[in-house]
Order: C-alpha cells, then structure tokens, then sequence
C-alpha cells in the first residue's frame, strides 16, 4: 500500500456523527403522496411517460432518458398518477419543476423484474441498464453514473476511486449502508470495475468510521476481489470527489479536465449498490437511504422512497418544538428547503432540522482583513479572499483568472472566515451569473445569426423577383419582336388588338358614366348622402386596399 | 555622409517594404470596432435604437453618429460596456429598462395571416398562410415587432418567467438591524 498524499487546507468541524449513527437504516412507512419530480440528475430532463389518471407499479419507469447524458425516472410504489404537473422542487430557489404526482394504492406491486448476471453482459447493456434504472451519483452530484464508465473508451484507467469518505458533518448514511450492506457495494464496485477496467480499485473510508472499514474489507474479502479499503483522514472535505482522488493517486483535477482524462474515476458507495441492484436485481432507483437528524428527537438513517414530501418524514425525525427550517445535504455544502411539501430526491442524502440554537444566525458581515485564512483552508489552493473582492465588484472575467470554477463550494473558507463573510455565497453568486452570460451570449449570436439568414434570404428572393419580372418583360417584349417572322399568330395579334381596343372603349364609357352620375345636378337625397359621407368614404377611396380598410375598422 | 544617407535610405526601404507588405499579409476586412461594438448589443434586432438592426446601429456608434444609450434591451449594463469599449462618458439609458419578455400567441384568435411571421426579425414565429402560428419562447428576443402587425391583436408580451435551470444565486445581501439597547 502506497502512502497517501494530501490536499491543502481543509476544516475540522464537530461532525455531530454520532446520534444518527447508533440505530441500523429502517424502512420509512408508504406516504400518502408521492411527488417525484422528473428532472433528478444532471443533464436533460427525461421525457413523462404517464398521464394523470394512469396506474403505475413499483419501479415502473415514469420518465425516460432523454439524451445520453440523462437517467430514467421510475414510480416508487403502485397507484393512480393524479397528476404531471409542476410542484414546489427541492431546490434552494423555491421554484417548481414538472413533477408526477402519484396516490399509492397500499399494494406496492411490484412490475416484473428481470435480473441479470453483470459477468455474462456486454459493457453496452449494462451502461443502457443503469441509465433506464436511474443509477445516478448519490453523494449528492447525481451525475449519471452510465456516462462516468464511458472514461474507458478513451484513455485506460489508473484508479476506480470508491467514495465512501462521507465527510460532512451530519451524515451518516454512507456510513451505515456501509457497515449494513457492504457486500451489495462490493459488487456494485466490481460492475463498475469491469465497466473502467482500472489498474487498481481504491475505497477510501475517513479513519472515524472504524465499522465501516471493517464491514467494507471483509466484503470483499467474502467475494474475492482485490480492492483495497484505504482510511483516510477525517478532514472536511476529504469526500470531495476531487480531494479523494487527490488524497489515494496524488493526481490534482482541474476545473477545465474530467478526472478520466487524468485516469482517475470516483463513485459513490451508495451509487455502487444501486448499480448491482439494477443489474443483478433488475430494481431501479426507486429509494435512498436519508440521514434524519439535528434538532429531533430521533435521528437515524432511513430508506425513504423518493418523491416522499418533508411533511411525511417529519414523524419519523419528530423534530423539537424550537425548530425552524430543514436542511438538505449537510451543515457545509447543503441548503434550506423551501418548503414542507419539497421531496425527497436523488441528491438528498441528509435532512437536517435546523433550531437557532444549533444553527445561530449568521453575525453580521465584517470588513475582509486579507488575514488569508481562507487561502490556508482552501483544498483547492485558491484564494478566496481575491476571488471575493472580484465577485463583489461583479468582475467576473477578473474571478475566472483567479479560476473560479476550481471552486467546488465546500465552504470551508467561509468556515474560517473570522470576518464571518459568507464567501461561498460571492463564489455561487458569480458563477451562476457568469453561466446566464454565455447563456445569454450564445442565445444572441443565434439570434444574429437567424437575423443575417433572414436577410440573405430576403436579398435573394429581392433578386429572384427581379429577375422574374425581367424575363417576363422580356418574354412580353419577344413576341412583338418575333411577330414578322412568325407569320401564324398575326390573326389572333390582330383580335387581340381588337380586344383591347374594345376594352379601353368599355372603361372610357363606365368611366363617363361615373362623371356623369357625380357632375350631374343631384337631387336632395343624394346631396346629404355625399354629405354626410365624411372622411370614412374619402379612405376608401384613398385606400388601395378596400379590404383591409374595412378590416382595420372593424377593430 | 553618402554612406550615412544610403543606410538610411535602405533602412527606409526594408522598413517600407516590411509595412507594405504587413498591409497586405494582415490585412482586416471591414471595421474591426463595429464587430465589438455588435458584440456588446443584444441582438434582439428590435429597432428600438432607431435603426433597423444591431450592426446598423453599432455602425452608427462607430461612425460617432449615435449616442451608446439607445438599446434598451442591452440596458444600462449594455451602456457600461460600450462606454468601457469607447472611452466615452456612461450615460443614463434613455428610455427605461424592462425585465426580459418573450412574444406569445392567442391560438384561438390566430387567424394565420403571416403578418408577425414577415415581422419577426429573428425568425422565431412559426406558421403559415391559414394556418395556426406560434412563437418559439426559446429563440424570441423579445423585441414586439410582431405586437403591432397583428390584424386580431392576438400576441402579447409576457415576462419571463424564472425557471430552475436559468436560475442565478442572489448577490448576497443582508438585512441591517438595529441592535437593540438596554433601556
């Protein structure tokens, strides 16, 4: 075993492990309703497949990928569909997102469900099953995992990374599915394994998780593989996907690179079981385990159904009288919930009821000292306190230069901050209005580039025109040219002639006529007519279009 | 002297040559500023600058003939920019900013005449002659064109509405209390 390496800075904050960690996962009752939003994973939103008034069985596929990078969404129990509908999301901003919303019928039926031996697969099958299953990241990224074992085709592999470091604070329920169901991830490790084929597999396991480590080597010692359980060091954030890789392979990610391109690939344990159990059991991600804690009265981990509303998970935690908001994902990295009614989804890995006592109010922002705490605590080796300045002043081409989006948002600077400046805040702040820039800028070179098609296409269709009409004068003029030497059509010339004289003769008397009926002396009723006729006639008569004159009226 | 004035003279020469031929090698078609300048504009090809289209109006920017407030689509950040790029004084936008709409059609009262159709600048209306027409939210700038032409008054402007994919993190701000004293 080789030594491990290091990431700069990193926090030790009270990791509050304890309380949730002592009872073994138990299985949240079937709620009322369920909500499950379509859109749990990076990449497109997969398609609805059910309209409301439907039955649906368990593990039925409700949402279908929709592009490749992109993954399945399925019915967590049988029942009626009520409704697709828009739903409060869970999602710092409180807005909604399109959302099944499903009765259980209390049967929980099953569909039927082919298991598979991963071994006998082709790679392809197994990428196209963990899609149709849902299988995406649940450390909380939800990044399809089907896309993360693509790595292989371009360039081999050194090190499968295995996540099970669990580093916020809080959190418990890696930790307990790894002491509970560590043979399952063992061989969610080795679908992944075949999938990357890496030189080695490495599982990396903070050392304040003894049980774990444990119940991981001798997982897989029991199946007969060789992976290796490596402890790491408890220090926030060593379960940064990035810092992981970091601290087992000393390789450093930048922002621009994925880590295949640098031969390194990381999943989450909690991933890794729900890959076998879509292989090998042919169940798609229909549920994860929750960590229920903070200010309740019981915490533990619980394997809750997704799209499960807060409001049904309440009894479960029994929150204290005192508390005052819920937190999704941990103290460092999570946000508020908007609402009662938000659900559970891929990414929540913890629920944290919130008090003012255990989550005091922030102490009012102070002038940065450039004191450089948080350049010692950055794992990324950046400076916060720079990228700060230029994230206020809304510079942003400035806080790219200072990279950034090397910034994972760990929060540990603002951790560490003694001007209690909330440096992630600035960090998320511009990166998202850097994003609706070069939204914006991509949308407007569109734009003008319709708009110059537009006019090409007119200038052409101008000239074609032109170039119609030209030959049609032209055509117009040849006969009369041509007419000497065609000797037959001089007697349909000559009618025509006569036509046309004909006609000019039949306008000349009408339009005499007209002249006479208005230049006429006119009686009484047709004086007022012509009186009262005002500027209403004079338009139409103005107006080339009569039509449209009356069309316009008439509004 | 005369071999002074010879290097010189041939200095002169190789220098001139280099240049003429520079000229030639790197030569930029066109205007180099216009293209910032339409860089910056928020091609919505709106007309409300008083020219018909971004780059006759960035044209007249480079040209000194327009004043760099005219574009309210690019508001007032827009102005800003322009102002960095000319070294000109920022100005007040003159007409006042609006949040961002998109063009939306009554179907019901769309009678299918093709008069927004020929409107729009950016062509994000689809339809044809009788036959229903819609907007494409997601290519529509925004700039009204289409509202007027309307024989049924069928569009409207809607704003925007925030979505959890375009979604952006709040400057943060923080709310000043007074502390409360002892009394």
């Amino acid at each position: 075993m080789s030594a491990l390496f290091q990431f700069n800075g990193g926090v030790k904050p009270a990791t509050h492990k304890a309380r949730s960690a002592q009872t073994p996962i138990d299985t949240a009752p079937l709620p009322t309703l369920l909500v499950v939003p379509l859109h749990q994973s990076i990449g497109s939103q997969p398609r609805p497949l059910v309209r409301a008034g439907e039955h649906v069985k368990k593990g039925q596929r409700i949402g279908a990928a929709d592009k490749w990078l992109s993954s399945a969404v399925h019915a967590p129990t049988s029942g009626k569909v009520l409704a697709v509908e828009e739903r409060v999301a869970a999602h710092p901003s409180g807005l909604s997102a399109l959302s099944i919303v499903i009765a259980p019928d209390g049967k929980d039926e099953w569909i039927e469900l082919e298991p598979f031996d991963p071994a006998t697969l082709p790679p392809e099958r197994v990428r196209e099953i963990l899609r149709d299953a849902g299988v995406v990241g649940l450390g909380g990224a939800v990044f399809p995992s089907h896309v993360k074992t693509e790595a292989a085709k371009t360039r081999a592999l050194e090190a499968l990374v295995i996540n099970g470091a669990e580093c916020e604070p809080f959190m418990t329920c890696d930790d307990r599915l790894m002491r509970e169901r560590a043979e399952g991830i063992a061989r969610g490790v080795a679908i992944f394994r075949d999938l990357l084929r890496p030189r080695r597999v490495l599982v990396g396991i903070e050392d304040n998780k003894p049980e774990a480590i444990a119940a991981m080597l001798s997982a897989v010692e029991a199946i007969g593989e060789d992976f290796t359980v490596v402890p790491v060091p408890t220090r926030y954030p060593a379960g940064g996907a990035k810092q992981l890789i970091r601290v087992l392979t000393g390789k450093e990610i930048p922002a621009d690179r994925r880590s295949p391109e640098m031969g390194a690939q990381c999943f989450n344990v909690a991933t890794a079981y729900t890959a076998w159990r879509a292989v090998a059991f042919g169940e798609p991600v229909i549920s994860r385990i929750v960590t229920l804690t903070g200010n309740v009265e019981r915490a533990g981990n619980w394997e809750i159904r997704l799209g499960t509303p807060l409001r049904e998970i309440l009894p479960l935690m029994r929150p204290k009288a005192d508390t005052n908001r819920y937190i999704m994902g941990g103290p460092m990295m999570g946000f508020e919930l908007p609402s009662l009614e938000a659900p559970i989804v891929k990414a929540s890995n913890c629920i944290i009821a919130g008090s003012p006592s255990l989550f005091p109010p922030p102490a009012p922002e102070m002038p940065c000292i450039r004191c450089g705490a948080c350049a010692r605590a950055c794992p990324h080796e950046l400076q916060p306190f720079e990228l700060y300045w230029f994230a206020r002043a809304r510079n942003f081409g400035k806080t790219q230069e200072y990279k950034l989006f090397d910034c994972i948002e760990c929060g540990g600077c603002s951790y560490v901050c003694p001007a209690r400046i909330p440096l992630v805040q600035y960090f998320r702040f511009a990166k998202s209005e850097i994003w609706s820039r070069e939204r914006d800028k991509a949308s407007a070179d569109a734009a003008k580039a319709r708009f110059e098609r537009r006019q090409a296409r007119e200038a052409r269709e101008r000239a074609e025109k032109a170039e119609r009409l030209a030959k049609a004068s032209e055509r117009k003029a040849a006969p009369a040219s041509t007419a000497p030497n065609d000797a037959a059509p001089d007697e349909t010339e000559a009618a025509r002639k006569a036509a046309i004289a004909a006609a000019i003769e039949r306008a000349r008397v009408q339009r005499e006529g007209v002249q006479a009926g208005n230049t006429g002396d006119p009686d009484a009723t047709r004086r007022e007519e012509v009186a009262g006729a005002g500027i209403g006639q004079c338009r139409a008569v103005d107006a080339p279009d009569a039509g449209q004159d009356s069309r316009r009226e008439g509004q | 002297m005369l071999t002074a004035i010879l290097i010189m003279a041939l200095g002169a020469v190789i220098l001139g040559a280099a240049l003429g031929y520079a000229s030639i090698r790197f030569r930029v078609e066109g205007n180099p500023l216009v293209e910032k300048i339409e860089a910056i504009l928020p091609q919505t090809q709106c007309g409300q600058c008083g020219y018909p289209g971004c780059k006759p109006y960035a044209k007249a920017i480079a040209e000194g003939e327009a004043e760099i407030n005219r574009c309210p689509p690019g508001g007032q950040e827009g102005v800003v920019k322009l102002a960095d790029l000319l070294g000109r004084e920022v100005e007040p936008l003159d007409v006042e900013e609006r949040p961002r709409q998109v063009a939306f059609i009554d179907e019901r009262s769309c009678i299918g005449c093709t008069l927004c159709l020929q409107a729009c600048p950016v062509e994000a209306i689809i339809g044809a002659a009788k036959q229903m027409h819609t907007v494409a939210a997601a290519l529509c700038t925004g700039c009204e064109l289409c509202v007027t032409p309307c024989p049924v008054e069928c569009i409207r402007m809607e704003p925007v509405r925030e979505k959890i994919d375009g979604w952006k993190w709040k400057y943060p701000v923080f709310e000043i209390t007074p502390s409360k004293r002892a009394a």
